[in-house]
């Protein structure tokens, strides 16, 4: 049973006059516990399609069921509940909420579930601890390092025990190092905790961190295959 | 289901980021609430003055004055005509059963004399009802009964604006003044009643027996001539029916054919007094109405700076949106705000009209009465002013797009 089914995707962005077809038909399945990287040009279609997998946003044509439920009838807050219950998001800017702590913005996602106050602070200083932040819990974005800052937003896209976590150039902002520490965090939420991960990167080097590396090109799925270095390893 | 601490400490870091803004917005709520309640607290206490005068005057009131209102086809005013005599008075108590008491009324200014002390006031020649019709009391001493009436005796009762113009500190009683030249007795001195509703110091006033007043000091055009005659109802019903049977009686004593015109005018003097009491009302909340117009205009403000905030936040916005926030979840957020900023602006308004309404009260010399129940008002009305304003942005903000939020730079 695949985690995320997605049949013959299409998105259609409407301009006035000018089409654009973000995404042509896109088809693939990814199981529960997988490691993907997406990978491909400026434009191909990436983010529009990690935006439709994260239920932000719909398809124009096509079928996406996430975990054997479509999800295209569905209004505002059911995709809300969805996003909120199965869905992390990490995001290459960052996206935390500005002065509030790092406590706080993991707290979030537990406000919105209707997560109890006691309970809400003991689950966010553990997913804290999980990403490595312990100390930092009353520091307030601004007084964190783009590497804490997406740490935090790990933290935040793991404390509701969503099954998925959706990284959109996660270390886009990051330098080589931090990077790496990003990447082996992932490595081990996707081992330990069996979280499917998918991310989103332009570089060879990040995507080797994945088990399976899917590359878009104008709107098209090319190559779908396991990653350069399993290949490698599983050959020689 | 929504979670109010923490939905209220957000929406208090929220505004405490932007401290100046939101004071700045806050102040149209706290000129709008303080307006009201400075107006509601003027008017009020003007109705209460309005109020504590009409009872001063005595509850109940009929007033007769003499004279027709017509007289040979040319109308003249009450009380042209001395028509009115104690007799009428002592029928009127005896045989009209609406009617409490009634007491006649012949009254002049004289100069009092006492010592090397003078004063000029109004003398009143009436009868131990007098006090009960106008629910006077006395300070000391005692009233004059009807046997100083019938004996004509020269005792007076004595305002206390008098009092205090002619003897200082000394004890009035049992004292001898000079009215217009008669030597009276003091008997008693007049408990202090304050301003009448036309702004007259009732104190400033001496009572003796009508017939020295005939007598002794003021003369009668016919014998046991009068003034007026105050009338005391049993009860407010019975004002009508008093009015009535004085009609009736009177114009059967003064011997008025059916279809002649009066020779005496009856006044309600408490239903003029509850008009004017009404009135004040009235005017109380025409001002009330005219300062919501100012909270109205506050409510405006509060809307506009949300309008900018949920712009400024759209990105929060996305990010509350991606995590999980639902509708209702982003629209309670922003009328939290709202809502916030308009009942502290409630409060301070409350404590700024409670403060502005006692200078005025200062500089007015004029009461000024804050109820619990307009300050209760103000800051529910605020209230809804901050939900009524704060829903359209937080509307507005709920139906943003998660990615266009997201994206918003
Ligand atoms: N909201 C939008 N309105 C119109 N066109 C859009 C919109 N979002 C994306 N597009 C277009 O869709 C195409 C795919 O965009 P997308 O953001 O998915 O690319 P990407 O693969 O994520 O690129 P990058 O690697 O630069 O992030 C682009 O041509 C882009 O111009
Ligand atoms: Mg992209």
């Amino acid at each position: 049973m695949a985690l995320i089914e997605a049949k013959s995707i299409s998105k259609v962005y409407t301009m006035g006059d000018i089409e654009v077809n973000a995404l042509k038909g896109v088809s693939l399945s990814i199981a529960k516990g997988e490691f993907v990287s997406v990978m491909g040009a400026s434009g191909s279609g990436k983010s529009t399609f990690m935006n439709i997998l994260g239920c932000l946003d719909k398809p124009t044509g096509g079928k996406y069921l996430l975990e054997d439920v479509d999800v295209s009838g569905m209004g505002r807050d059911e995709l809300a509940d969805i996003r909120n219950r199965k869905i992390g998001f990490v995001f290459q800017g960052f996206n935390l909420l500005p002065r509030t702590t790092a406590l706080e913005n993991v707290e979030l996602p537990m406000f919105y579930k209707g997560v109890p106050a006691k309970e809400r602070m003991g689950r966010a200083m553990e997913a804290l601890k999980k990403v490595g932040l312990e100390k930092r819990e009353m520091h307030y974005p601004n007084q964190l390092s783009g590497g804490q800052q997406q740490r935090v937003a790990i933290a935040r896209a793991l404390v509701n025990e969503a099954p998925i976590i959706l990284a959109d150039e996660p270390t886009g902002n990051l330098d080589t190092k931090t990077s790496v520490e990003i990447m082996e965090l992932f490595v081990e939420l996707n081992n330990t905790a069996g979280i499917t991960i998918i991310l989103v990167t332009h570089e060879p080097d990040i995507a080797e961190f994945s088990k399976r590396t899917i590359k878009f090109l104008d709107g098209r799925v090319i190559s779908d295959e396991m990653t350069a270095s399993r290949r490698a390893r599983a050959n020689g | 289901m929504v979670n109010l601490p923490f939905t209220a400490a957000l929406a208090f870091r929220t505004l405490r980021v932007n401290k100046m803004r939101s004071l700045l917005t806050m102040l149209g709520i706290i000129i709008g609430v303080g307006a009201v309640i400075a107006m509601l607290a003027v008017g009020t206490g003007a109705t209460q003055q309005i109020t504590a005068q009409i009872s001063s005057m005595g509850s109940n009131l009929l007033i007769i004055l003499p004279g027709s209102t017509t007289s040979g086809g040319l109308r003249m005013g009450a009380g042209t005509q001395p028509t009115l005599t104690t007799f009428d008075s002592d029928a009127i108590e005896e045989d009209a059963p609406a009617v409490a008491a009634a007491a006649p009324v012949l009254s002049g200014s004289a100069q009092v004399i006492y010592g090397n002390q003078n004063w000029s006031t109004v003398v009143s020649g009436t009868t131990p009802s007098m006090l009960y019709v106008r629910d006077w009391q006395l300070a000391e001493g005692r009233p004059f009964s009807d046997a100083d009436v019938k004996n004509a005796t020269k005792v007076c009762l004595m305002g206390q604006t008098v009092v205090d113009n002619l003897f200082g500190g000394e004890d009035p009683l049992g004292k001898t003044v000079q009215i217009k030249g008669v030597p009276f007795q003091v008997i008693g001195v007049l408990a202090v009643k304050g301003q009448s509703v036309m702004g007259q110091d009732q104190d400033d006033t001496i009572y003796v027996p009508v017939t020295t007043a005939q007598r002794k000091l003021f003369g009668t055009a016919f014998p046991g001539m009068v003034r007026v005659i105050m009338i005391k109802a049993r009860s407010t019903a019975d004002l009508n029916a008093a009015q009535d049977q004085i009609n009736a009686l009177l114009r059967q004593r003064h011997h008025i054919m059916p279809g002649q015109d009066d020779d005496f005018t009856v006044r309600n003097l408490t239903q003029m007094m509850q008009a004017a009491e009404q009135s004040t009302k009235i005017m109380t909340l025409l001002l009330g109405a005219i300062a919501s117009v100012s909270l109205l205009v506050g409510g405006i403000g509060i809307m506009n700076i949300m309008l900018v905030s949920v712009t400024e936040r759209t990105r929060e916005i996305g990010i509350r949106m991606a995590i999980g926030a639902k509708t209702w979840d982003i629209r309670i957020q922003f009328i939290a705000e709202a809502l916030i900023m308009s009942l502290i602006g409630g409060i301070i308004g409350i404590a700024l009209g409670v403060a502005g309404s006692s200078a005025i009260s200062k500089i007015a010399g004029w009461p000024a009465v804050v109820s619990p129940f307009s300050a209760l008002l103000a800051f529910g009305f605020s209230g809804a002013v901050g939900i009524f304003f704060g829903f359209y942005p937080a509307y507005k903000a709920s139906l943003l797009d998660p990615i266009d939020a997201l994206r918003y730079e």
